[in-house]
């Protein structure tokens, strides 16, 4: 009897570990759907990379959807896909803050968990959102870096994307206010806002047009990835005295990134794709296994990255707020610009 | 016979009337902002134009035909993140190996085009929207779906734009080089000159001998070569190739015609219009930010401007046409 017991207690231990040979992996059998805004966008395959990586480590499997289109309807239909299919959760990079509400809705009550990263869609349609640096976070790092790379006092100017770009003008709304609300600010003029429309050839005639309507600038801040590099090549093919902050990519940037003067860009600012791959990663886990359902402070472990917290988003939702955008410089750009 | 007076020449000529609008341009602009008129400024409108310059003169060709041509910036995207892609993973070295490469993919898009709608007869404009989604994708194919190309991966290739010859921007002397050979291509030159009988009555330049199918599929051959062209300059000025370039900027192009005084129905447009005609875009984009308009209402006086120019020159032109009857009445 004792026997026969413990046999049975052996059997069913082995078959128990050959279903699930690895005890540790927090994901184990887990399937997620990761869907993109579109196909052929550098930037999400960095984050989706990482995303991956992390999910496998922990023992579930990825599967990447790109839509058709950068559109609301493409990833819709793509949803509609996924949902019957047996996915135990949707991340997604939203197309449209409103429109895929129904559908993810859809999603949820058929009891997939909705996580979203890099573009939220609105509160109703997920259940809770990584965001890679918080706005006020950005606009911070970038005010501090124009006070710096100014000396404390003088002219500055923006060079955005276009002016209706929603990111870009958040990011630039924060900069004013903290530039008007801080004492430490006072000797700084921000003198013009330009959209060189994320085009290498207008973002070049602003930058010129901005050179020679204000011929002591001495610093732009462009949060574009496509002005600022148009403008780090404008400044450093002139030897203008101008200097250069603000989002870039590194790969982009490592020509034009020192402290001295044959460089138009002593630092530059970029959130942590694989940071925020990794958390999204983390966050979706933990929502499948139930740690976290996406309500306020509520808590969870990210690996080796450490306890994050959910905190309430602007829209009134709840999000997981990545950190502090990365700082590229001198010294660490080679080795940044193998990444992105 | 009695002299011309200079009023009548400048009214009687299109070209002599586009060189005065730029004039009036460039003094208007040199009033709000006295910058504008020194060389660098002007040196670096060039640079920054070279493209669509460069450009203007394939699409004159095209629309002497009565064609058009809407697929040639993905010509430039394919040809330009080619380079771009062989040279960030060192397959080639050399710019002009580089050069050489974007300028056969150009010229075979190009010919691809041309065949089809020379051949084919598909409607240019039809045929063309085909391309434009086709080699756009195909950039983004090249790009492993969305890299960049940037500076630092393009070694010496990006020095090409920042190279001075004789004081000279190399860019610039691309463009000038262009420009004089495609004047004389145009004028004094036996396929030149058929481009031109064939835009004004393609019927009777059938029947006078020419095969107006293989001047109809050069043009577009001639076009994709210059895209080609194109995308090469675009990566060396910008230092970086991205599969997005230029996206839209087609309709800088046909402006430029346009305002240079290009028919789109084919048969009459000079080489010298089409410079002024881009120059005249150029200036109004260098101008634009400068002046400090509104962001949003930059794009809407450009729109004005331009179809202020073409139709200032539109009835000058009727007026040159009337006075050129009546000469011959009398």
């Amino acid at each position: 009897m004792n026997k026969k017991l413990v046999s049975a207690v052996l059997c069913g231990t082995m078959i128990l570990g050959s279903v699930s040979p690895v005890f540790a992996g927090t994901a184990d059998g887990m399937k997620i759907a990761l869907v993109a805004k579109s196909a052929g966008n550098a930037f999400f395959e960095i984050a989706a990379g990482a995303f991956e990586e992390t999910v496998t480590a922990e023992g579930g499997t990825v599967e990447k959807v790109y839509p058709e289109a950068a559109t609301a309807d493409a990833q819709i239909k793509a949803l509609d896909n996924l949902i019957s299919q047996d996915f135990d959760a949707i991340c997604i990079s939203a197309n449209d803050v409103n429109a895929l509400q129904a559908k993810l809705e859809e999603a949820m009550d058929a009891g997939i968990k909705v996580s979203c990263f890099d573009s939220a869609p609105n509160k109703d349609s997920r259940q809770v959102f990584v965001n890679q640096a918080g706005t006020v976070a950005v606009g911070q790092a970038l005010m501090d870096a124009v006070l710096d790379i100014a000396g404390g006092e003088g002219q500055w100017a923006i060079l955005s994307a276009t002016s209706q770009a929603a990111n870009q003008n958040a990011w630039i709304d924060a900069m004013k206010t903290i530039m008007e609300e801080d004492e430490k600010y006072a000797g700084l003029e921000l003198v013009e806002v330009a959209y060189g429309d994320d085009e290498p050839q207008k973002s070049t005639d602003q930058t010129a047009a901005l050179l020679e309507k204000y011929p002591d600038l001495k610093v732009i801040c462009a949060p574009t990835t496509v002005g600022i590099a148009a403008a780090a090549k404008y400044l450093q093919d002139n030897e203008s005295a101008c200097k250069l902050t603000g989002l870039g990519l590194p790969s982009e940037m490592i020509e034009y990134t020192g402290a001295d003067d044959a460089h138009s860009c002593p630092y530059f600012y970029l959130w942590d794709m694989v940071g925020l791959g990794n958390l999204s990663a983390y966050a979706t886990i933990s929502l499948i296994s139930g740690d976290i359902t996406g309500a306020l402070d509520e808590t969870f472990t990210a690996g080796d990255m450490g306890e994050y917290t959910i905190t309430e988003a602007d829209d009134g939702g709840t999000e997981i707020v990545l950190g502090l955008p990365l700082e590229f410089n001198s010294d660490n750009i080679e080795e940044m610009a193998e990444l992105y | 016979m009695e002299k011309k007076s200079v009023l009548k020449k400048i009214t009687g000529s299109r070209e002599a009337l586009l060189a005065v609008i730029l004039i009036i341009l460039f003094a208007a602009i040199t009033i709000v902002s006295p910058s504008f008129l020194t060389p660098k400024s002007l040196l670096d409108m060039l640079k920054n134009n070279a493209v669509t310059m460069v450009m203007s003169l394939g699409m004159l060709c095209v629309m002497l035909v009565g064609g058009i041509d809407i697929s040639i910036m993905s010509t430039l995207a394919l040809s330009g993140m080619s380079i771009g892609m062989l040279l960030k993973y060192e397959h080639i070295t050399s710019p002009v190996l580089a050069f050489v490469i974007a300028l056969l993919i150009g010229t075979a898009c190009g010919l691809v085009v041309g065949l089809v709608i020379s051949r084919a007869d598909v409607p240019p404009i039809i045929a063309t929207m085909g391309f434009m989604y086709i080699f756009r994708a195909m950039g983004y194919l090249v790009s492993n779906g969305g890299e960049w190309a940037s500076a630092k991966a393009l070694g010496s290739f990006k020095d090409f734009a920042t190279t001075k010859l004789l004081g000279i921007n190399c860019v610039i002397w691309v463009i000038i080089l262009c420009y004089v050979v495609f004047f004389f291509f145009m004028k004094w030159t036996r396929t030149g000159r058929k481009i031109y009988a064939v835009g004004s009555n393609a019927n009777a330049a059938e029947v006078s001998g020419i095969n107006v199918k293989n001047i109809k599929m050069l043009v577009y051959v001639i076009m994709g070569f210059l895209a080609g062209l194109g995308g090469a300059l675009q990566v060396s000025i910008y230092a970086s190739a991205m599969p997005d370039m230029q996206q839209g900027g087609e309709m800088d192009v046909i402006a430029a015609c346009v305002i240079g005084g290009v028919s789109m129905s084919g048969g009459r447009g000079t080489v010298i219009g089409a410079l002024f005609g881009s120059l005249i875009l150029a200036t109004i984009a260098k101008a634009l930010p400068l002046v400090g308009f509104d962001a949003l209402w930059q794009n809407t006086i450009k729109g004005i401007l331009i179809l202020v120019v073409v139709v200032v020159n539109v009835i000058l032109q009727r007026i040159a046409d009337k006075n050129a009857l009546k000469g011959r009445e009398m």
